[in-house]
């Protein structure tokens, strides 16, 4: 309970700051701009329950590119990061690649892959899945070479193979920091899958709020934007809850 | 099983850390090595495992003279317990049993029985993390024991413990040995410590070691420890050990 407190008040202090400065005008006074185009957190409020089945659906678009996405990364940032840790040479032939497909600019790359996968969820969890590689592997990766060397020795004169020393040792160190990896993919997953809805899509939050902004619906982009972020906060949320679950040790 | 090691050398690059040195351990014999710190005394005891190749000389543990042949026959107990956290005691005490392929009952079964004769009883299923530093160092030479093994090789089991845990934990172990005999070779900077557990204590030099003295144990696991290493003959002992340990530093 005390721990929602100090950070539902702060959130209570920012609304209130807002409501007041929207609905007396004097941002928009300022900005000399049309009130309606600053709207009141009421006003988006508003928006979000008249919208709600419209909002629904498209974040029902959105959540399923987020979670698609991340689960591809998963896999394939896991399964690297195992080859990785079992081959010397491979590691040190492949890690600065790996580094440098985090400095891909996903801005120019994200219409080529529309161009090469079409208009469907496939370029969406192409970008998903690019963004979010780099943090599950780099972290798995980490964990898997922060065990113990003491530990691996007292395997191996326990008969161990190693197979064995890689998942009764190995595997579970790793834990901890793959769920790191994942944590920081999911915060910036959504910000890629609404970034791929952006460039092409016809549904989806972040093809909703493209569609607000050209037509000045500021309330229910904000409306969309507020979507997103419970989203971002539930799927956080859930995988502390996994990590709790699965890493009991901690 | 007895170990014969002869003429041994071994070096880390440019490093020199054991030269020239032979050993004899008869068979179900106890030897203690001490010396100062870095002199080598756990690098001898890897090499003996296996877990390392000499750079010269040869160890044979039994018949065992390949390093694969020697982990075969050595169980090791590091420094620190390195009981698995994700695993409760009982399942640390049986992992060589699971290594080896048994199933996870079978195993378990077998490694209640030593928890019973050791005095941990009731503490199965308790989490390393739950238990004392004297408890979860019976746990690691019972994961240690439980292995089968003909040959112990002990790394300053008691290390990090507090006095007065240690002196406990050194007369359990004592009974330990009693009650199920093998080979063991004891590395401690604790001369007193080597002395009341081992047959004969092997004095280092420092680096790179070689024995400087080889000294009997009046009393080795004596059932009362405080009146073993207060008696005369063994402080005489302790005495002549320590002349021998600040001749071998420089």
């Amino acid at each position: 309970m005390k721990a929602w407190l100090l950070p539902g008040l702060v959130i209570a202090a920012l609304l209130s700051a807002w409501q007041i400065a929207a609905s007396t005008g004097v941002v928009a006074e300022a900005l000399s701009l049309e009130p309606f185009l600053i709207p009141s957190p009421a006003e988006i409020a508003e928006s979000l329950w008249e919208n709600r089945s419209l909002l629904a659906e498209n974040a029902w678009v959105t959540l399923r590119e987020v979670v698609l996405g991340i689960a591809c990364a998963l896999v394939a940032g896991l399964g690297f990061a195992v080859l990785l840790h079992l081959s010397e040479t491979l590691r040190r032939a492949t890690y600065p690649l790996l580094v440098g497909t985090q400095a891909i600019p996903t801005i120019i790359v994200a219409p080529i892959l529309i161009v090469w996968f079409g208009y469907g969820i496939g370029p969406k969890l192409a970008i998903v899945a690019l963004i979010c590689f780099f943090p599950i592997t780099v972290n798995a990766l980490d964990g898997l070479r922060s065990v113990n060397p003491d530990a691996i020795k007292l395997m191996r004169t326990l008969d161990a193979s190693r197979w064995q020393i890689f998942h009764r040792v190995e595997a579970p160190s790793a834990l901890p920091y793959a769920f790191s990896g994942v944590k920081i993919a999911v915060a910036v997953a959504v910000i890629a899958a609404v970034f791929g809805e952006w460039v092409a899509a016809d549904s989806g939050l972040g093809w909703l709020i493209r569609l607000d902004t050209s037509q000045l619906e500021t309330a229910r982009a904000f409306a969309a934007s507020a979507v997103l972020a419970a989203i971002s906060v539930a799927l956080f949320g859930l995988l502390a809850l996994a990590e709790r679950r699965v890493v009991t040790w901690r | 099983m007895s170990v014969s090691i002869r003429g041994l050398g071994h070096s880390y690059g440019e490093l020199r850390t054991i030269e020239r040195l032979d050993l004899e351990l008869e068979p179900n014999g106890v030897i203690g090595l001490v010396g100062p710190s870095g002199c080598g005394k756990s690098t001898l005891l890897e090499l003996v495992c296996g877990l390392l190749e000499p750079s010269s000389g040869t160890i044979a543990v039994g018949t065992a003279e390949r390093a694969d042949e020697r982990l075969a026959q050595c169980a090791y107990m590091p420094q620190r317990d390195l009981l698995l956290p994700w695993y409760s005691a009982l399942d640390n005490a049986a992992l060589a049993l699971r290594n080896r392929g048994l199933g996870r009952s079978e195993a378990r079964r077998r490694a209640r029985e030593l928890f019973e004769r050791f005095g941990l009883a009731g503490f199965e299923r308790t989490a390393p993390a739950a238990l004392s530093g004297g408890m979860r160092q019976r746990v690691a030479f019972l994961r240690t024991l439980v292995a089968g093994k003909p040959l112990l090789a002990l790394d300053e089991p008691f290390a990090a413990l507090d006095a007065i845990t240690r002196a406990e934990m050194q007369e359990w172990l004592a009974a330990a040995l009693g009650s199920d005999p093998r080979a063991a070779i004891l590395v401690s900077h604790d001369v007193e410590e080597a002395l009341y557990l081992s047959d004969r204590v092997a004095v280092l030099s420092d680096r790179p070691a070689r024995i400087v003295a080889e000294l009997s144990a009046p009393h080795p696991r004596a059932p009362d420890r405080d009146a073993a290493i207060t008696a005369p003959a063994f402080v005489a002992v302790r005495e002549e050990a320590m002349r021998a340990l600040h001749a071998g530093m420089r």
